[in-house]
């Protein structure tokens, strides 16, 4: 739905740019394609990166490890797990749900998807790449101590 | 020849994990067709998302003023510009890798370095859809309480961020943007 939203507005700017001006057009079209070269190796190396970190770590087995009184342990693993695995929110959440009806504490759900979220092990490489290595390490240890003490505080409030 | 070994030295990564899928696909087969199938749909995923978000941004690059990016979220734009960050953030779609160009794009236009990092806070946790699918799965008041908490979050990580990173850093961040 939202991504038929984004062609919707690229192809309604591309007409406008287009009928404004057709050079500035070509340039913006070879300015984006050479964006997207510029990342496309980075990418490419993170999604087999995670295809493979998925397929080892199913569903099935973060339920376990994340499951009914997995405690202190639990949220150091969903932390580990959340960072360094990247997963769209839209099969995260149902397996946030899934998580929960396996016995997970809500400290550790908040942990996992908050981490999964804001922290990403895998994509450091691209983001050092805009970024530079010290801002991007400090973005990426900040939220992590951020998710931390928010899954803590969650999971008490909640409990 | 030499263009061939700078390719091979940029795709790198990219090589040594296809040689492990390889060899994962020879040795462990069970787990070597799942993850080439994870990582092909992910790929899907990424090429029907990423090239409207690329458009967009090289028509941004191009057409949108240095004075206009200023004024909205540049130096003095206050309370307003950060809104305006986190509105935009929370909007968008796509996964957080593509709020990274995004970002630079804003940066190199003029935005404050605080506004570039709300938006990428914003974007990597209140997106809107991702919270309909939140209070879908986890229920409302869960989902409220953590974007409470996500809101001061994202302001204390911007904030701190910025407060960490020198003049000069600060300068170099612009550079590699301007490049990006």
């Amino acid at each position: 739905m939202f991504t038929y939203i984004l062609y919707v507005f690229a192809a309604a700017g591309l007409v406008l740019s287009f009928l404004k001006d057709r050079q500035k057009t070509k340039a913006a079209l070879i300015k984006a394609l050479r964006s997207f070269e510029n990342i496309l190796p980075q990418l490419l190396a993170v999604l087999l990166l995670i295809g493979m970190a998925l397929s080892i770590l199913d569903e099935a087995l973060i339920s376990r490890l994340l499951g009914e009184e997995s405690g202190a342990l639990g949220m150091l693993i969903a932390a580990v797990l959340g960072s360094v695995t990247l997963i769209p929110g839209f099969v995260a959440f149902p397996l946030a749900a899934s998580l929960r009806n396996a016995g997970a504490g809500y400290g550790q759900i908040t942990m996992f998807v908050t981490t999964l979220m804001m922290v990403g092990v895998v994509t450091l490489p691209m983001e050092t790449k805009f970024f530079g290595r010290k801002a991007a390490v400090r973005r990426n240890a900040l939220a992590f101590v951020y998710a931390a003490a928010a899954s803590f505080l969650i999971g008490g409030i909640f409990a | 020849m030499n263009k061939l070994k700078a390719i091979a030295k940029r795709y790198r990564f990219f090589l040594v994990f296809l040689a492990a899928h390889l060899l994962l696909l020879i040795f462990a087969p069970q787990y070597g067709v799942s993850a080439l199938k994870k990582a092909g749909n992910n790929l899907l995923e990424m090429l029907s998302i990423l090239p409207p978000i690329f458009v967009l941004l090289g028509l941004m690059d191009i057409w949108l003023k240095r004075e206009t990016m200023m004024r909205l979220m540049g130096k003095g734009s206050g309370v307003k510009g950060a809104a305006l960050a986190f509105l935009l953030g929370s909007a968008a779609a796509g996964p957080l890798y593509a709020a990274f160009p995004a970002a630079a794009v804003m940066f190199k236009k003029g935005a404050t370095l605080f506004n570039v990092f709300l938006f990428i806070g914003a974007w990597s946790t209140t997106k809107i859809p991702l919270l309909l699918f939140e209070a879908s799965s986890l229920g409302i008041s869960y989902t409220l309480l953590r974007l409470g908490f996500n809101l001061a979050g994202i302001i204390l990580i911007a904030f701190l961020l910025v407060r960490s990173l020198s003049e000069e850093d600060q300068k170099a961040i612009s550079e590699q943007a301007q490049k990006a």
